[in-house]
């Protein structure tokens, strides 16, 4: 049967904003959802606060809601636009926890909204933990030994009745597991299993038997409503039960189990879609398995799509999002055709010829203390995925995909000897680092049963990597030789590469420049063929161009000179600076191309993202950014230039090399992304144009730096050059800290010296985002931040338009912009950062490249800036495109950040110069308090609109804390504070509870925090260095979800949206209906 | 050890030997079953071919004494890309490497298997020589080109039991099964769909058959041309309407062609576990596995006997029929799986209601006369 017609408009949920847990991974199924319905002539609604998805681009919906991902926001939507249905299962946990509360409320009912895909009942069976575990055993499913508890003293009796530890404790209803965890005593069973009550939305945790180190497997299932069901992957996870799977090292498809177990597998999957009952769509089922008896237990499933069905899609070619849009319509699988085979249904289970292994990407260095065990709650904040013929080749391209300076499992300069005991250590419990230790073990001479007692793995992975670093240090030995890779034959340099190492790892073992090692290797015919990934192990003909390389003997490519072919460089695996943001840029390039006639071609190693699905270019290679993968496809396609400014700094960073190796760079050449990124001259740029810098230097030695630093006072911004995410950059006050900082052993060298800047104190930072054709210069936004100089601009909440600035200032800022962009040459985008102090306009940065608020600018604007660059960048005129004028919107537009410390709890919340956020939000009003208090909701702090607020501020903001008082006691606030800011509150006539400092005595703001009666935090910190009781105040907030604000500016802004919400109320409108009137007030000419 | 694989078409692929050393001419197909290459190997329906895994990783879990579909390996050579070092499952017993070795199976790997399989897809499956002795390769071009093809050839009395044997002694069904090469599983699903086997060489007369007095006959799995195979279909033809029959596979062929009907070689046939089928009545689609070269052409048949139940949904090839007079039914595919899904597992139950359906009217018509 086809589809459905009594339903018209859909509404989707999105996931929000970008967190440790759910990621773009689920703009990318968003995104296939949204094209697929509006294929099929559906009207699809769809809120997603999370303004750098492609999703959220107008043209990819009827009515886009840029508004928070919050049950009362998606009633009035539901209230406005009358949808007949709403699909809850692409937008992650978010998206599924909003539904059921909606639906909960009554609201779908009143207005008569069917739930498509998973019903409500689906969703709560697969969800609670309790009802999930019935169900499994009503199937004659095993699942390990547990018991739920709403109480402490219930989880007592439980741990009690399963009297085995470890214990597992998980919450029920939180996204990515967290606020769980594994207890190996009663004491930590204590403190987890409160936790964990804390964190449930419903006070409910599941406590049970451990089954840590067996064997973890997951399958991706998929049914229709003719009960049809398939399984699109399977994947067997390297790191056993114990380490959540989206921090595990996993591997498709299933390594180790024989037809007999897989199949049971299979049927247990079956059972359990049919019994949870999710109608249509995909679904995720985990799976335990006793490495000893083959004992199968059934641990989870999500009734939904997620990371790990993206990744299924990546590693088949599956598009297992798009399929699920369209079974929840009514399709049936067999009336769906396979895009990749086109005369094949996509009623059946794709089959693969090569390894797929993903890697997780951990950001631990941004966040000193954070416990960096790997367990059941998901810490990691991206991945790379790489594909292989084999599973060693597959392990390294993986591993150099990663961008943490390997060039494949060790045999590179970061190779570390380490001691034993040290090793051992790192073995037994999971961490970031263990797949280079098992590496070291090996090479220590363990064998792979000792490893596999210390780790758990399956004594076939380690295999596979004993035979690495056996083969490795074959080559080590080789390498002592003087001269001996000249005498490789071609037939050895192939096997080799086909072991999947890297020329930099064959340039470290021979003691070879890299250029030297790709010289001779080309010389001698040794490249990587391509094959295609097409669901079928080519039982079919294949007509989606997704390919990946392996060093075998059949090349699948034969590359056509029709069209001029340009390349585009993603971004890689996600990290904190570097994230969905720049994949936004990379896809909105390639449409862009497209549209111009151009064919093009995406390289990537991201399986979350957009620019990663073959629909999205001409031809997409799943491959590392490293210059010599790069570097291959570009000669292998005879690429007509390659775009390096959209990805972050990934591409830029290989700008150079490509350039040397004859590539041609499109847009901003790698001259004038030196100029930018190179001090020394910029500093020289910035004098010609007799602009003003905050006085600065370089140094590549402890002495030079504090002789800069003497030179230009303290507080100077210390941090290295070619950084993104403001990695490793500090505020110091003082030499020592100085000194310290530099010890810290932060790389420097010549090629890449620390940055030494004068710290502008109580600045205001505005970015600027522009866009040049080499003639016309146009700002797509000033935007003002709230915090101050200071706080990475990530970090950051800002606004567009700017709202405190005089219009002399942001001429100034405009005139700027006009030079720096002739200045630089600049083809394309330009971001630079400005501090402003005593009316002064510093320029703090620039960056030729696009910036990490592009898409915000872009949906403020409603237009994409993105697209526009990339017209430039192949020669087009902005006057030819229409886009000579700076857009100025009559609403207010702001962008806050979303920081993951609720993960890393004990964690000191303070922001500073390196960022830590790992998404943000966009909140978009009339005013500026309003847009504000959408975008403080997106991000999820639970702004009170009445109770009582705890001050305590620096001495400095002591005056302007006054006022601020003032205005929230007339709002309805009780003011709480420390004696210090109590009396001077007092003083100046606000009414204050006076409260113990920590040190005092007790009740003091823990104890309030603590037992709820605080609502809001204002805590600026005192001085240089972080304060103790201050950290704990920070901290408490966290751990209990109370907003805490850390700069006055931040609760300047917050009383603002306070009062704007009390005032008025939140009422929501689409980005179409905010476009629409923008274009009828300026009849800018904006559609290009 | 290197050894060299000659294609047909001249193609030649150099890799590494393992299992027994020689040298084999076969006809080359391709299988893309992840799993399973044990059940694969033993597989009688493999007699005269050599099999190109298209998973790259073969061997992972090593070999078990109950994974196997018949007592030794059938395949005349194993194509791999890369043959697993170590093996890892607690069920293993030995590793797949010593099995072949073990079993005088001739293996290649090192070589580019997708690239093997896009020559097969491209071409048609073909015969292939692979060779630890001779690597010259006009040579062996020669010896291949020389070979039997595997249009006309009989292959069943290669595999086919020579006695009969009784699978399982209790049971509310006697069945007689025709070993074409029977894989064991269809055995232990006649078992657990409560049948007593009785398993008989594949060239057993109509009456050898009647005096076992069966409930029902199974055809099974074979290797080969089915219309070469002029016994078996001599055979069926004369017991059709006699009592209910059940085919699977070559069995399924077999009864195409006693029908009266005519059987093809598909170009590289359909070897796999991921095969769509659809239901014609249910309309629904069963993942299967299966391991065909030659089709039924539907259109050889009268409709008014024969008619199309399950139809393949990658090429629409005839997947399974009807007979709509007689209680007899058959596919193409496989519902035992070994390697692959278990989803028509109820086709044997389907059998054991037919023939419990039949001995009700049976019995109805005796005591009517």
């Amino acid at each position: 049967m086809p589809k459905r017609t009594d339903i018209k408009k859909i509404l989707i949920i999105g996931s929000g904003p970008i967190v440790i847990g759910q990621a773009c991974e689920f703009d990318y199924s968003g995104t296939q959802a949204c094209k697929a319905l509006r294929e099929d002539g559906y009207q699809v609604v769809l809120v997603n606060s999370n303004p750098a998805t492609i999703m959220t681009d107008p043209e990819f919906a009827d009515r886009t809601y840029v508004e928070p991902v919050l049950p009362d926001v998606v009633e009035k939507i539901i209230e406005k636009e009358r949808p007949d249905a709403l699909l809850p299962t692409l937008g992650g946990q978010t998206a599924l926890n909003v539904a059921v509360e909606v639906a909960d409320r009554g609201i779908l009912k009143k207005y008569g909204v069917e739930m498509i895909g998973a019903h409500q009942g689906a969703i709560k069976k697969a969800e609670d933990r309790e009802l999930f575990k019935e169900a499994m055993l009503k199937i004659g499913l095993e699942v390990p030994h547990s018991g739920f508890a709403r109480t402490i003293e219930d989880a007592r009796v439980v741990a009690r009745q399963i009297a085995s530890m470890p214990l597992i404790i998980r919450p029920s209803f939180t996204l990515g597991g967290s606020g769980g965890g594994i207890a190996y005593n009663f004491e930590e069973f204590e403190t987890i299993a409160a936790r964990g009550l804390e964190y449930s939305p419903i006070s409910q945790i599941l406590i049970e038997e451990s089954v840590m180190g067996w064997k973890e497997f997951e399958l991706e299932v998929m049914r229709d409503k003719n009960d049809n069901v398939v399984i699109i992957c399977s994947i067997e996870n390297f790191d056993p039960m114990g380490i959540h799977t989206g921090d595990s090292i996993t591997v498709a498809p299933i390594q180790t189990l024989t037809d007999k177990e897989y199949q049971k597998m299979r049927n247990a999957a079956i059972a359990v879609i049919r019994e949870i009952g999710v109608e249509t769509g995909g679904s995720n089922i985990q799976f335990a398995l006793d490495p000893k008896t083959g004992r199968m237990l059934a641990i989870e499933m999500n009734p939904r799509v997620s990371r790990s069905s993206a990744l299924a899609s990546k590693a088949t070619g599956f598009p297992i999002a798009k399929i699920a849009a369209k079974l929840a319509v009514g399709y049936t699988l067999d009336e769906i055709s396979n895009d990749i085979t086109r005369e094949t249904p996509a009623c059946f289970e794709p089959t693969i010829d090569y390894c797929v292994v993903k890697i997780p990407r951990f950001a631990f260095e941004k966040f000193p203390g954070a416990d960096q065990t790997l367990t059941t709650q998901m810490k990691s904040v991206g991945e790379a995925m790489a594909i292989g013929r084999t599973f060693k080749e597959a392990l390294q391209k993986a591993l150099r995909s990663l961008e943490i300076g390997r060039k494949g499992l060790g045999f590179d300069p970061k190779d570390r000897e380490c001691p034993l005991e040290e090793i051992r250590q790192g073995l037994i419990v999971g961490n970031a680092n263990r797949i280079f230790l098992i590496k070291s073990a090996f090479e220590k001479g363990m064998s792979v049963s000792e490893i596999q007692d210390l780790t758990k793995i399956d004594p076939w992975f380690l295999a596979q990597m004993e035979e690495i670093v056996k083969f490795g240090n074959q080559l080590k030995e080789m390498g002592r030789e003087k001269n001996r890779f000249s005498s490789l034959t071609a037939k050895e340099l192939f096997q080799i590469k086909s072991y999947g190492f890297s020329d930099a790892q064959l340039a470290h073992l021979f003691n070879t420049p890299e250029d030297d090692v790709r010289k001779s290797r080309k010389a001698l015919g040794v490249k990587p063929s391509y094959k295609l990934v097409d669901t079928c192990a080519a039982e079919f003909e294949a007509y989606t161009p997704y390919y990946y390389s392996s060093y075998e003997l059949e090349d699948e490519i034969h590359p056509q000179v029709k069209k001029k072919k340009v390349m585009i460089l993603g971004g890689g695996p996600n990290r904190i600076g570097q994230g969905i943001e720049f994949d936004y840029c990379c896809v909105h390039a390639a449409f862009a191309l497209k549209e111009e006639g151009y064919e093009t071609i995406m390289v990537n190693s991201n399986p979350e993202t957009v620019s990663t699905d073959y629909d999205t270019s001409d031809k997409l290679y799943f491959e590392p950014l490293t210059l010599e993968d790069v570097m291959a496809i570009y000669e292998k396609e005879a690429c007509d230039g390659v775009i390096v400014q959209f990805g972050g700094q990934t591409p830029l960073n290989l700008a150079w090399g490509l350039h040397r190796e004859g590539a041609k760079i499109i847009g901003t050449s790698p001259e004038s992304i030196d100029i930018a990124e190179d001090r020394k001259l910029f500093k020289e740029l910035i004098e010609k144009l007799n602009l003003l810098q905050p006085p600065s230097g370089t140094a590549v030695s402890v002495d030079e730096a504090i002789e800069v630093a003497r030179e230009i006072s303290y507080p100077v911004l210390v941090r290295p050059s070619y950084v993104l995410g403001g990695r490793a950059m500090e505020l110091v006050y003082d030499e020592i800290t100085l000194k310290d900082y530099m010890y810290r052993a932060v790389e420097a060298s010549p090629e890449r010296p620390i940055l030494v800047d004068k710290f502008l104190e109580d600045a205001i930072e505005v970015d600027v985002d522009a866009i040049s054709d080499g003639e016309t210069v146009v700002l797509g936004a000033i935007m003002e931040h709230i915090e101050e100089a200071g706080i990475h601009s990530g970090d950051s909440a800002c606004a567009i338009p700017p709202f405190s600035l005089s219009n002399d200032l942001m001429e100034e800022i405009r005139d700027i912009t006009h030079q720096l962009a002739k200045g630089l040459k600049v083809i394309g985008l330009m971001n630079i950062q400005f501090a402003i102090k005593n009316d002064q306009v510093y320029v703090l940065e620039v960056n030729p490249r696009a910036s990490r608020t592009v898409p915000f600018v872009s949906k403020a604007i409603g237009v994409s800036l993105a697209r526009l660059a990339t017209q430039v960048m192949i020669g087009r005129s902005l006057k030819s495109l229409g886009f000579t004028k700076e857009i100025k919107i009559s609403h207010f537009c702001v962008k806050e950040a979303v920081l993951p410390f609720a993960r890393f709890p004990g964690v000191d919340v303070l922001l500073g110069p390196e960022m830590k956020s790992t998404g943000e939000v966009m909140g978009i009003d009339d005013d500026f308090g309003t847009a504000f208090a959408k975008a403080q909701f997106g991000a999820g702090q639970k702004l009170p609109l009445k109770g009582n607020v705890f001050i305590s501020v620096k001495n400095q903001d002591k005056r302007d804390v006054v006022h601020l008082s003032k205005r929230l006691a007339s709002l309805g606030f009780n003011i709480v504070a420390t004696s210090g800011t109590a009396k001077i509150l007092k003083n100046n006539g606000v009414g204050v509870r006076e409260l113990f400092k920590i040190q005092e005595g007790r009740p003091n703001v823990l104890d309030l925090m603590k037992n709820q009666e605080i609502h809001l935090v204002i805590n600026t910190p005192r001085g240089k260095g972080p304060k103790e009781d201050e950290k704990h105040i920070r901290v408490t907030a966290t751990a209990h979800n109370i907003p805490i604000i850390t700069t006055l500016q931040g609760a300047s802004a917050t009383v603002n949206a306070i009062e704007a919400i009390l005032g008025k109320g939140l009422r929501v409108r689409s980005l179409q209906e905010f476009h629409q009137e923008g274009k009828k007030r300026h009849q800018a000419p904006l559609q290009v | 050890m290197k050894s060299i694989l000659v294609l047909e078409d001249s193609h030649f692929f150099e890799g590494k030997s393992f299992g027994t050393e020689g040298e084999k001419i076969a006809e080359v197909v391709f299988n893309t079953s992840m799993t399973g290459y044990q059940e694969i190997l033993t597989d009688p329906s493999y007699k005269g071919q050599m099999v190109t895994m298209t998973y790259p990783l073969i061997g992972n879990y090593g070999v078990n004494e109950e994974d196997l579909e018949s007592k030794v390996p059938q395949v005349e050579g194993f194509i791999v890309r890369e043959l697993s070092q170590v093996m890892s499952n607690w069920r293993a017993t030995g590793s797949l490497e010593d099995y072949l070795k073990k079993n005088h199976i001739i293996g290649i790997e090192g070589v580019d298997t997708r690239a093997i399989t896009r020559i097969l897809r491209l071409r048609g499956a073909m015969m292939g020589i692979l060779s630890t002795k001779d690597f010259d390769r006009e040579s062996l071009l020669q010896k291949v080109k020389q070979a039997p093809k595997m249009i006309g050839q009989d292959l069943v009395k290669g595999v086919t039991t020579s006695k009969p044997y009784t699978y399982n002694q209790q049971g509310s069904f006697k069945v007689v099964a025709m070993d074409y090469g029977i894989k064991t599983n269809i055995l232990r699903c006649l078992e657990s769909s409560g049948c007593q086997v009785t398993v008989l060489p594949g060239a057993a007369s109509p009456d050898e058959i009647m005096k076992h007095r069966p409930d029902g006959l199974f055809l099974s799995n074979g290797p080969g041309d089915p219309a070469a195979v002029t016994y078996a279909i001599h055979t069926v033809q004369k017991l059709l309407g006699k009592l209910p029959i059940f085919g699977i596979c070559l069995g399924h062929q077999i009864l195409g062609l006693a029908y009266g009907g005519k059987t093809y070689k598909l170009k590289f046939g359909h070897r796999g576990a991921n095969q769509p089928v659809m239901d014609l009545v249910t309309r629904k689609v069963a993942i299967t596995s299966q391991n065909h070269g030659f089709a039924v052409d539907m259109s050889s048949l009268n409709p008014e006997e024969v008619e199309l139940t399950h139809v393949n949904l990658n090429d629409q090839t005839v997947e399974g029929m009807r007979h709509k007079k007689f209680p007899i039914f058959s596919v193409q595919y496989h519902p035992e799986a070994s390697p692959g899904p278990h989803d028509s597992l109820y086709l044997f139950d389907r059998f054991r209601e037919m023939m419990m359906g039949w001995k009700l009217e049976v019995g109805r018509s005796k005591i009517k006369a």
